[in-house]
């Protein structure tokens, strides 16, 4: 895990205060809304339905058990006892209390955290694989490349007021766990003659206008790595729409200049900044790397699983994925009981999910895109005893993947930009499909829900996407088929008219049985549609 | 009826104005008239309220009902959290919101 050196130490503690001082004012009337607004939001603090919410920022969804305990803290001390996690790999907080942000900051200080970055038109908390130094089918951590971003774009004064938000992420293995090409700038870490770089993608997004990122440099050396970025930052600065919101992300600049022509522009820029040697040294990497280093691995933990009792064996199957070193595991934590809210954990849950990592996962969790949470480094042989604590706490739904597996935004029980609800959708779809062997007959099936246009809920990267949208004052809901996040990304298509609530559970199950009818041996949802196409559903849904 | 709501500037609950202040209760709103936006100013200029505005609603024997389901979400509290309404032991007030 990164620390903290005395420089971070510092900024973070000074911006605690900074913000201490500007919440006094506002709250004595020194200062009006318009002018409080955009400093609370630099600092994470929004105004939604029924509170503030605060947005705390989680590094490429890394934590520690002692930062864990703290989100613990935090939501029983000044929160309702929860915390949402969100498709940004961060955490939110419902109810907060302007009065207490400052103290919740100086709180989080004490761990290491923050919320910065976490809103606003800079570059934004940066993602990565939740897998990352863990997954069997890494090349190698992503994270100290994330690390380095981080570092750059901290405060960084030139990107402090982009045209609009940034988000960057980094993954280093051919499968995308982290929705890379639906970022701001996408980054792999490949490997060319010998040596690591970067491929850049830039211009992907979700939001009104979905565009998926196209590749505008195979391989970038380490060597040029930051100014490369830099170069690509600036050019957005320079060109961006700040005219027209709806036009300020980087993917509408892409689309309008055309890949080639930003990369000629951005090859142009690097020139000039590869001139001023900001690139760190390699030694400055080796020292990130080591706070990456892997845990201290048993070499000679069992490689066995002893699978007889089978409610274990199907979480197994489901949940644990393969770990790059023999005998250990990667555990993904189900935050998407059946009939629950994605990516809601109390207090209780999240203090235990500490606990299990210092005990089981060399003190090391992840937050995932996806809305669960992962123990990296688990022993195989500690498995089942691990499986039966989480068991215990409402944590070990088999469900990894599958259409109860849903992500879905907060939507109009907590947003204020909502159209319609999320939550109670998951909770139907997710009670309708609650058989898990039936969800398992369905087999990999990505259901992603947003409340509205804004895509917080990634609906277009849904194999099964749903959007929801205001017809007149009462919710309606539009389907969508066909959309990926992984490396094989594309967008959804939307089915035709939209539906009530009701509606569109049966609209799902219709879809889910022209799959079944139709699939072909070792088909996903997802290829039987992109085989088919849109015709056998549409006319399943509609007809 | 016009209504006039807000969020109060230092808990950031929601609130409702009352003819003489603000309260957490809905049922407790008056209808505004064409005064919203004066009186809006005016409690905000003086902190008792963070993000006013005015919203058409009916009145109803069980008092205002918003006549949008986003108030409505605001005035009782997320509807996939009874437990963490303004009216958790009450069955009814679900079918209120929607
Ligand atoms: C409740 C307060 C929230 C507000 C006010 C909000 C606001 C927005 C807005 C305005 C956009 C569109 C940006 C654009 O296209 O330029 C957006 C996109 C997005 N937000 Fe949220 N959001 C909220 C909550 C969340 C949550 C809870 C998550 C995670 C579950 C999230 C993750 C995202 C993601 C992944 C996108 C799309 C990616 C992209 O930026 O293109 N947001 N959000
Ligand atoms: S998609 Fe819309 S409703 Fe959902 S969290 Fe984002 S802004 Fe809110």
């Amino acid at each position: 895990m990164y620390k903290y050196d005395e420089y971070d130490h510092s900024i973070v503690a000074a911006r605690v205060e900074e913000f201490r001082d500007q919440v006094n004012r506002r709250l004595a009337g020194q200062i009006t809304e318009d002018q409080f607004k955009p400093l609370r939001l630099m600092n994470g603090l929004y105004l939604q339905l029924h509170a503030y919410m605060l947005r705390v920022a989680v590094p490429y969804g890394t934590l520690d058990s002692r930062q864990m305990h703290m989100l613990a803290h935090i939501a029983r001390k000044y929160d309702r006892g929860y915390g949402h996690f969100t498709t940004r790999q961060n955490l939110q907080y419902n109810w907060i209390k302007l009065e207490d942000a400052p103290d919740i900051l100086a709180e989080l200080a004490t761990v290491e955290m923050h919320a910065i970055q976490t809103s606003g038109n800079c570059i934004r908390n940066i993602s990565s694989d939740q897998f990352a130094g863990a997954a069997a089918d890494e090349l190698t951590d992503p994270r100290p490349w994330a690390e380095l971003l981080r570092q750059w774009s901290t405060f960084h004064p030139e990107f402090s007021y982009l045209p609009r938000k940034f988000k960057i992420c980094v993954i280093a293995a051919e499968e995308d766990r982290a929705a890379m090409r639906l970022h701001d700038i996408g980054i792999q870490i490949v490997e060319k003659d010998g040596q690591l770089g970067a491929a850049i993608y830039v211009g992907g997004g979700m939001g009104r206008t979905p565009m998926i990122a196209p590749l505008i440099k195979d391989f970038v050396p380490f060597d040029d790595f930051v100014s490369y970025l830099e170069a690509c930052l600036r050019v957005y600065n320079r060109y961006g729409r700040r005219d027209n919101m709806y036009k300020a992300r980087i993917k509408i600049l892409i689309h309008e200049l055309g890949a080639d022509k930003y990369a000629a522009e951005v090859e142009e820029e690097f020139a000039a900044v590869k001139a001023l040697g900001i690139d760190p040294p390699r030694a400055e990497f080796d020292r990130i790397a080591a706070h990456f280093a892997p845990p201290a691995y048993d070499a000679d933990a069992p490689d066995t699983l002893d699978r007889s009792d089978p409610d274990f064996a199907v979480w197994l199957d489901q949940n644990v994925s393969a770990h790059k070193q023999p005998g250990y595991a990667v555990v993904t934590i189900s935050l998407k009981p059946i009939g629950g809210i994605p990516g809601d954990a109390t207090a209780d849950q999240i203090d235990l999910m500490a606990d299990l990592a210092k005990a089981h996962s060399f003190d090391e969790l992840r937050v995932t895109h996806a809305q669960n949470i992962v123990l990296p480094h688990v022993r195989k042989a500690d498995l089942y005893a691990l499986w039966q604590q989480l068991r215990d706490a409402g944590l070990a739904e088999a469900n990894l993947d599958l259409i109860s597996d849903i992500i879905a935004c907060p939507g109009l029980d907590y947003c204020s930009l909502a159209n319609a609800r999320s939550i109670p959708l998951a909770q139907k779809i997710a009670t309708r499909f609650s058989d898990i062997g039936r969800q398992r007959e369905l087999g990999e099936l990505k259901l992603k829900i947003s409340g509205c246009i804004n895509a917080c809920g990634h609906h277009h990267a849904g194999h099964i996407g749903i959007l929801g949208v205001d017809r007149k004052g009462v919710e309606n809901y539009q389907l969508l088929l066909g959309g990926s996040g992984a490396e094989d990304v594309s967008l959804g298509t939307i089915t035709g008219p939209g539906f009530s609530e009701d509606g569109i559970v049966d609209a799902i199950e219709k879809a889910t049985n022209v799959y079944l009818a139709q699939r072909e041996d070792g088909e996903r949802f997802l290829d039987t549609y992109r085989r088919l196409g849109m015709a056998p559903f549409k006319e399943a849904i509609y007809g | 009826m016009k209504l006039l709501t807000g969020n109060d500037l230092a808990s950031g609950d929601v609130t409702w104005w009352t003819g003489a202040g603000w309260s957490r209760h809905v049922e407790d709103a008056v209808d505004v008239g064409d005064q919203g936006e004066a009186i809006a100013h005016a409690e905000e200029g003086a902190r008792r309220v963070n993000g006013p505005y005015v919203i058409d609603a009916t009145l109803t024997p069980e008092g205002p009902r918003p006549a949008h389901i986003k108030d409505r979400i605001r005035a009782l509290g997320p509807t996939v959290r009874p437990d963490l309404t303004l009216k958790p032991a009450d069955p009814n007030a679900g079918s209120w919101v929607i």
